[in-house]
């Protein structure tokens, strides 16, 4: 009996992202929600602009590049055009919570039955380390080479408390797979917002703290640590919507 | 209530034939003068099991066409020339992914914010850079609101058919006014898609809908592609009204609501008895650029009639071969020239070149 093996969801080739980086681990539990659900003939992804940009070729269900930011409107196009496919996002911070906010705030507003699994590492990745929405203050990124001054470059956004104040957000948890435990808590988080959509109860998002070591200038553990320490005291981890648990 | 005679707005004309034409998901957002567009799918859509949303914005409205296409049914979204300023991005985006779509422009003065009046001067952006990069759209220019509804269904069917974007390039003139118009019978939607996002059913490859090549060679290999495409486009769809061109000494040329008023002022010339003629081009891209070449050896002038101050002209040169003197008369900023104004300049031609 095979104890673990790749998801049939996954493409079996090899990836892009440098070592260390969790995005692997992520985009293996989206694979691996897919599978046990049956659904990656019934599945479009779509990947923006960002790390996550030559992601088709490893999701294996059909896939739609979109243009920065622009992934929640394509996958309202998608989902509109097709409401019986199971449609999700697999968006970066720098995607969805900054040139990507206004999309993304409406497709939380009007319930669009989507997923959205959103990556925050606190830093653009693809492009080289700069400052994100999330950038913690006082960090240190190519574009706030004396640590991020939120007198001048402003505060990080807190996604998952801002979409949970809209009504059509249905579920929004934010999760982190730093360790064996968070991680099978976001594996479940996942599961869950895809679950919301079968169900058709609108709008899914899972946030999932993430770790850049090449960007950050750390290893990989040291890495695991600073989400620990830094990230998850100014993103608590948790559910801050969910309508199926309301009564 | 098919072939029946109907008294409509060109916006509202346009998007009826849309409906007809298989339009299955229609995203817009407000922005006069294409308003009348949105507001008529808001109702027909939900009636005949189509999609209308009004998007958060342009950019969003077509980013949910390139998302709807590209699972493979026809989708459509218009605006208005600064809407259609931001909706470049997602224009290229189709154009490089290959994706069948619609556009409409129903084209207001500009630049900037510019007036709400009718102008035709975003023919540069819908012939040269609709978007950034290598690509072009099919582009029709309606001039009449019977046009309005046949060239929408053929936007459909030969974005269909070439797998590439299309844009009907009207004016505020021609979306406002009321003529009657009689539908045609609904075209053939049922193209076979293979390639379209649709869920694979485990019973083949995943299909992905893409325009990023990260290695150069693989990159200008699927644009040299797609410029072969184009040339058998540019040989099978070029169209254009010619009239009264065979004996012409002047050639009057405009497109659209200005093509019109020509026709008007081609007419009171020839009463005159200057020999007058009229080219109009029906698709702006690819330009019918023959229906000019054939007609350089008998005209002795030509004059451009445009709502801009000179976009058309260039390709007018470029099908002539600049061998004629190419002369322009254009309003702008939602100034519409009278027949009269036209008239006026044939006059001046006739003077200047005709001895």
């Amino acid at each position: 009996m095979a104890i673990y093996q790749k998801p049939h969801a996954l493409e079996d080739v090899s990836m892009h992202f440098c070592p260390g980086c969790t995005h692997g681990i992520v985009h293996r539990l989206v694979c691996e929600v897919i599978d046990e659900m049956g659904i990656e003939g019934d599945t479009i992804g779509i990947c923006p602009v960002g790390c996550s940009v030559v992601s088709y070729d490893y999701f294996g269900c059909d896939m739609i590049e979109a243009a920065h930011g622009r992934a929640p409107a394509v996958a309202t196009g998608v989902k509109r055009s097709r409401p019986d496919k199971f449609v999700f996002t697999y968006q970066g911070d720098g995607d969805l919570a900054a040139i990507g906010t206004c999309e993304t705030v409406h497709a939380a507003t009007r319930g669009e039955n989507i997923t959205i699994i959103f990556i925050n590492n606190t830093i653009y990745g693809m492009t080289g380390g700069q400052m994100a929405p999330t950038t913690l203050p006082g960090q240190v990124t190519q574009t706030t080479p004396f640590g991020r001054d939120p007198k001048v470059a402003g505060y990080p956004v807190r996604i998952c408390e801002m979409l949970s104040t809209l009504t059509g957000t249905a579920y929004a948890e934010r999760v982190a797979v730093d360790s064996p435990a968070h991680i099978n808590a976001a594996k479940k988080a996942i599961r869950k917002g895809f679950e919301v959509q079968k169900n058709e109860q609108g709008f899914s998002i899972i946030e999932v703290l993430s770790t850049c070591p090449t960007n950050w200038g750390m290893t990989p553990l040291e890495s695991m640590e600073r989400l620990r320490t830094e990230m998850i005291p100014y993103y608590p981890l948790g559910v801050y919507k969910d309508i199926t648990a309301e009564k | 209530m098919a072939n029946e005679r109907m008294l409509m707005k060109g916006n509202e004309a346009l998007a009826e034939a849309a409906v007809r034409a298989g339009c299955k998901c229609y995203f817009g957002y407000p922005i006069t003068p294409q308003t009348e567009i949105a507001a008529y799918m808001s109702k027909r859509m939900p009636k005949c099991g189509g999609v209308f949303l009004q998007a958060e914005s342009e950019i969003a409205a077509i980013n949910m066409v390139y998302g709807a296409a590209a699972t493979g049914v026809r989708a459509m979204t218009s605006s208005s020339s600064p809407g259609v300023s931001l909706k470049s991005e997602g224009i290229s985006y189709a154009a490089g992914c290959d994706l069948p779509c619609v556009i409409v422009n129903v084209q207001r003065a500009g630049p900037g914010l510019g007036g709400i009046q009718p102008a035709q001067n975003d023919y540069y952006l819908a012939t040269r850079a609709a978007g950034h990069g290598d690509f072009f759209l099919i582009v029709y220019a309606p001039s009449s609101v019977q046009e309005m509804a046949d060239y929408v269904v053929k936007a459909f069917d030969m974005a269909d058919k070439y797998r590439m974007p299309a844009m009907i390039l009207t004016d505020g003139v021609l979306g406002q006014m009321m003529e009657p118009v009689v539908f045609s019978d609904p075209s053939d939607s049922t193209v076979n898609k293979d390639w379209a996002a649709t869920g694979h059913k485990n019973e083949r490859k995943h299909n992905i809908i893409n325009s990023l090549y990260l290695q150069p060679e693989e990159l200008e290999k699927s644009n040299i592609a797609r410029y072969k495409k184009y040339d058998i486009v540019k040989a099978e769809l070029p169209e254009a009204e010619s009239y009264l061109t065979e004996d012409a000494d002047i050639i009057v040329t405009g497109y659209g609501a200005s093509a019109r008023i020509v026709r008007s002022a081609v007419n009171a010339a020839r009463a005159e008895g200057i020999k007058a003629g009229m080219i109009r081009p029906i698709t702006l891209w690819p330009f019918p650029a023959e229906a000019y070449a054939k007609t350089v050896d008998t005209c002795k002038a030509y004059l451009c009639v445009e709502l801009s101050m000179g976009q058309m002209i260039d390709d007018v040169k470029l099908a002539t071969s600049c061998r004629r003197p190419v002369r322009f008369f254009g309003r702008t900023g939602g100034v519409i020239h009278t027949p009269a104004e036209i008239l006026e300049q044939i006059r001046t031609i006739a003077k200047e070149e005709l001895k």
